[in-house]
């Protein structure tokens, strides 16, 4: 860790002023990131802006069934919310499915989004890492790359999102409230994060001085059929290997609207809204569920410790859209896979 | 003196436990004092190669900071290699910290960092620079298999092959059934709670008080000590609790030598935790490579047993452990070939882990059996029932107890293994199929050498002391049960002081030897306090002990009495009195019994019963339930003794399921090297565990009946869960940990 300067805004205006006077400010909210990455040695923040006594921490109702969850809600007091768990119980279950009690309650919405990969070059200072440090190379490609993305990676990183939240989220086309130095603007969920593109060290679209102030949903009707389901390498407290956030209208048999979104294997919550759409109509059987899984694969490319991740999301995405079409959502509370 | 128990064999609560929960039981850590300065390592970044240059200077002007130490200004320490050769080291040349510009493995230390605050030597430590000239590193086991050599100096006689009996080739190829294949185990790491770490607190005098995490207080005292060239006399090791070890603590680490060099060359305290990422560095448990080939007659008689075992170890030291040696004394066979070899990598010196050898040996042989019975076509526990064996073949020795028949019986029954149906895949229900394995474990039933002071006040009152280490294994309780058990005291009237190289001489503790070492010790020492007290009881006028000897007396409700007749005694109290003594102790020492071991062995046995769920499509693996039947000899505490078992089973599922260090062959480090991305089991992983310890009586293990049950608990889990994948999925996955990936891709075992 490196010396830096503290500030604590009282204010929104006030942290957006002190992030957009300095290119070398992070904020910090839970910490349970940025902390690290900073023991690490891999974030090297010349000031923190603390924003823990902002006023976003309300879940508030909208009009229209509408939700708001401001930044600074922690991930527990989230997932344990009856209007979400009611109205989107998606969100509230792929929450349970990351990190631990612990860690989810001081982590925030806002920081959930804002969180960096586990690729184990990034998080080691002594390799490259073209997203810890620009043009240094990428130590993943033919290096230990079980954890990597199969989609939308780049010649330059593989790294992929962490997340669950952001899986859901994603699912369930969020918007992502901002407030910056020219004002307030919203940004689709699928805006938000970005591919690495040929310049991995940006993780999103926010701008400079940007900050999360909230996350908006708007009313749906998924909630009988979703489900998340994460695979990984041990039964808590792991990185999703392959997760699938599924979000389905089906009536009489038949797929009205899907929404599926991937995570642990691209650089942000995977979603190909095109190949959804060729779906509608399509009767919900497991025959459909494969045609699905393999139009959502299309392209998708091994880095040879992660080749397995190909079939393996397949296999997830039948078997979650299975759970979701059934309306049996996977419990995040057994030791089990349903 | 024991055969009435009143303490001992019942399940006594842990008595350091409210001290641990309440967080007064101070690890090495955990101790201050004034003008203390904090150390902090700095890792290297390459496998192999040279230290071009360190760039300190940004380091050393940052607040705080005290000093670097580099290998260029690192204060002298001893020349020869004897002088830092610790109790359990290795053939070859112990590593030295900061001694040259060489680098031989990943994560060795090229600075030290000393500030006036932990956090300012960190900060400091992330600002040095380090050039290198790296080298080609080799870390694939698999590659370097084919580098392998048999090590010139054994670590141990016993470690190396027993010569081949019969003709084990030529008996493979006649015989009707056989399996042949190889088995890869890769590295293993420590992760115990505690970091390793030390505090070297300098006293007025300048003598050096080391609270240091070890499993031997004494062992780390004589290595600085040789190491530096210090005066016994004047430094004292303690290590009271330590936050697990498992073997990672039987040498002294850097920490310990970097610690108590700055602490003389600065003349203060210091203080040095090691970080999770360092941990990686140390005492691993070596990746390996087996090749079992088993054949069997039309009956499951065992034919041929050949083992072939290969494992890692580092450029500077020959590290060392039975691996294939189980493989000829497990079931009896008369054609037995065993080879055993070591291949350099540029790695850490790996060291033991849990059962070192055997969880990894066993692992492959048992996974084996579970082969052969099904190319036989017998279930798996009837085929080891069928080559059962009541004798050491290897060191043609017959063996003290063996209720390994027992282990199957009891655990088969409470697993309901007489159920099982044989085909792979019979069993399924929903999207998981259901499969049921099982593996036989063993590890030998040691003793070491150790001595204990018991001490006994007129009021009755009792210390035991003794530079015993308690790992958290219970070493504590145990030896409180066994003094109160003595002097038929209860155990809340028993103080035990152990962890400090001041105390009584005993040696490290591993092993699973520490039970019946120090608990003979404290035994010895209590019938010697008992003999003493009698001395004096027939001093005392018209004593009615006049005429005993110290066969017939023992302790009872505070008086020395007849064994045969309670109301001829004398109180405690009153010999004391009439002695004029506040206290008698005496030491009692314990060590092998050479004539017994020249005609025994003596081991642990056990069987362990697995049921696995596999998810049929996306290869996710539950362990649901396991019963482990364990025969080790006498129970001091089921309590504590469950536990070690649990926790063995625990490790075990790690073994078989997730552990695993992640190398980047290219350039040979390590990228793993947290406990985020290294995976043990987590709570979610573990179901329901169950023990058993069957009944067994043994008279020379250890006069006080222990076996010790440190290892045996890990000893044939992987093998069980690999058999019960095989089991549910009809897929043969001989490279652990298995993975969901493993599964997925392998094809159905022919």
């Amino acid at each position: 860790m490196r010396p830096f300067a503290y500030t604590r805004a009282e204010t929104v205006g006030e942290a957006v002023a002190a992030l957009a006077a300095d290119p070398d400010a992070q904020i910090l909210a839970g910490g349970t990131n940025l902390v690290d990455l900073m023991k690490y040695d891999v974030a090297r923040p010349g000031a923190v802006v603390d924003i823990n006594r902002l006023p976003l921490k309300e879940i508030e109702e909208l009009q229209d069934g509408a939700l708001r969850i401001g930044a600074l809600v922690s991930n527990t007091a989230v997932a344990y919310d009856e209007r979400v768990r009611e109205k989107f119980p998606l969100l509230s279950s792929a929450i349970l499915a990351g990190a631990s009690p612990q860690l989810r309650n001081a982590a925030t919405t806002g920081g959930n989004l804002l969180q960096r990969t586990r690729c184990y070059y990034f998080y080691d200072p002594s390799t490259p890492c073209n997203k810890r440090q620009s043009g240094s190379g990428c130590g993943a490609i033919g290096g230990v790359n079980r954890i990597h993305a199969i989609l939308g990676a780049s010649e330059h990183c593989i790294a992929v999102h962490p997340s669950d939240m952001c899986v859901a989220l994603a699912a369930l086309e969020a918007i992502v409230e901002v407030q910056g130095p020219e004002g307030p603007r919203e940004i689709a969920f699928a805006d938000f994060h970005r591919l690495p593109g040929d310049m991995p060290e940006r993780d999103n679209t926010l701008a400079q001085g940007e900050m999360v102030t909230g996350i908006r949903l708007e009313a749906n009707h998924f909630a009988p059929h979703h489900t998340y389901l994460k695979i990984r390498d041990r039964l808590s407290y792991a990185f999703a290997l392959v997760s699938v956030a599924v979000a389905m209208e089906i009536d009489r048999g038949r797929i009205v609207d899907l929404r599926l979104a991937l995570g642990g294997v691209a650089h942000k919550p995977w979603r190909d809204p095109l190949a959804e759409a060729e779906f509608a109509g399509a009767t919900a059987d497991e025959m459909t569920f494969g045609r699905i899984a393999e139009r959502l694969l299309t392209g998708a490319k091994g880095q040879g410790g992660n080749d397995f991740k190909i079939p393996l999301a397949k296999k997830a995405i039948i078997r979650a859209l299975k759970q979701a079409a059934a309306g049996r959502p996977q419990d995040q509370t057994i030791k089990a896979i349903q | 003196m024991l055969h009435h128990s009143k303490v001992v064999g019942l399940p006594v609560s842990r008595i350091d436990g409210p001290l641990k929960v309440t967080g007064t039981a101070h690890y090495a850590t955990e101790h201050a004092a004034p003008g203390m300065l904090y150390g902090y390592v700095v890792p290297a970044t390459i496998a192999t190669g040279r230290i071009l240059a360190v760039h300190t200077h940004e380091a050393e002007s940052f607040p705080g900071v005290v000093k670097v130490y580099t290998h260029e200004n690192r204060p002298k320490a001893a020349f020869r290699d004897a002088k830092w050769k610790d109790e359990v080291a290795l053939p070859g040349h112990p590593f030295r910290p900061l001694e040259n510009d060489r680098v031989l493995f990943d994560g060795q230390p090229v600075a030290f960092v000393v500030a006036e605050s932990f956090e300012a030597a960190r900060d400091a430590a992330a600002l040095i620079r380090v050039d290198y000239a790296p080298g080609e590193a080799k870390t694939d086991i698999c590659a370097e298999r084919h580098n392998a050599y048999v090590p010139p100096v054994p670590r141990m006689p016993q470690f190396m092959p027993p010569k081949p009996r019969g003709d084990a080739e030529t008996a493979f190829g006649l015989a009707p059934h056989s399996v042949s294949n190889d088995y890869v185990i890769k590295g293993e790491h420590h992760n115990p709670m505690e970091l390793f770490g030390t505090t070297v607190i300098l006293g007025r005098d300048g003598d050096l008080t080391i609270h240091e995490k070890t499993q031997g207080s004494q062992n780390s005292q004589a290595y600085v000590c040789g190491v530096f060239g210090l005066d016994p006399e004047r430094v004292v090791v303690r290590n009271r609790f330590v936050g697990g070890a498992f073997g990672q603590g039987l040498r002294p680490k850097h920490n310990l030598f970097l610690a108590v060099m700055a602490s003389l060359d600065l003349n203060r305290s210091m203080k040095v935790e090691m970080s999770r990422r360092e941990m990686f560095y140390l005492t691993w448990r070596p990746s390996c490579v087996q090749t079992v080939s088993l054949a069997a007659d039309g009956e499951g008689h065992l034919q041929a047993v050949l083992h072939h075992a290969v494992h890692a170890t580092s450029r500077h030291e020959d590290y060392q452990e039975n691996v294939a040696n189980w493989s000829g004394l497990a079931y009896a066979c008369d054609n037995v070939k065993i080879e055993y070899e070591i291949a350099k990598l540029d790695m850490a010196t790996p060291g033991d882990m849990r059962a070192p050898g055997a969880a990894s040996g066993l692992t492959a042989l048992e996974a084996a059996m579970d082969e052969l019975a099904y190319a036989v076509g017998i279930d798996p526990l009837e085929l080891r029932i069928r080559n059962f064996v009541h004798r050491d073949q290897n060191q043609d020795k017959d063996i003290t107890s063996k209720a390994l028949h027992a282990c199957y019986r009891e655990g088969a029954e409470r697993f309901g293994w007489a159920s099982r149906s044989p085909e792979p895949g019979s069993m399924r229900e929903g999207n998981e199929l259901i499969g049921w394995g099982m593996a036989g474990g063993i590890w030998e039933a040691q003793m070491s050498q150790a001595e204990a002071r018991v001490r006994l006040f007129a009021d009755g009152r009792v210390t035991v002391s003794a530079a015993a280490s308690d790992i958290g294994t219970g070493t504590y309780t145990i030896l409180g049960q066994l003094a109160a058990e003595a002097f038929d005291i209860p155990v809340e009237r028993v103080t035990v002081a152990i962890g400090a190289s001041d105390l009584p001489k005993t040696g490290v503790e591993g092993g699973s030897w520490t039970a019946a070492t120090s608990g003979t010790a404290v035994q010895n020492a209590a019938k010697a306090v008992i003999k003493t007290l009698l001395d004096h009881a027939k001093n005392m006028e018209n004593s009615p002990l006049a005429d005993a000897s110290e066969e017939q007396v023992e302790i009872s409700e505070g008086r020395l009495v007849l064994e045969t007749n309670h109301q001829a005694g004398v109180a405690i109290s009153d010999i004391m009195a009439s002695a004029g003594l506040p206290f008698i102790a005496e030491t009692g020492k314990a060590a092998p019994d050479k004539a017994i071991m020249a005609k025994f062995s003596a081991y642990t046995h056990s069987a362990v019963f697995v049921e696995v769920r596999v998810d049929v499509e996306l290869g996710v693996v539950s362990v649901t339930r396991v019963v482990s039947a364990v025969a080790a000899g006498r129970i001091l505490n089921p309590k504590t003794a469950r536990s070690q078992i649990l926790g063995g089973v625990v490790m075990g599922i790690g073994m078989a399921l997730h552990e695993e260090g992640m190398i980047d062959h290219r350039s040979g480090r390590i990228m793993n090297h947290n406990i985020a991305e290294y995976h043990i089991p987590a709570h979610a992983d573990i179901h329901d565990i169950e023990v058993l310890f069957v009944e067994e009586d043994d008279d020379k293990a250890s006069p006080i009946g222990v076996k010790g049950l440190g290892e045996i608990g890990i000893v044939g889990v992987a093998a069980a869960v690999s058999n019960a994948i095989f089991h549910a999925t009809g897929k043969r996955i001989r490279h652990f940990p298995i993975t969901l990936d493993k599964i997925l891709e392998s094809e159905i075992n022919p």
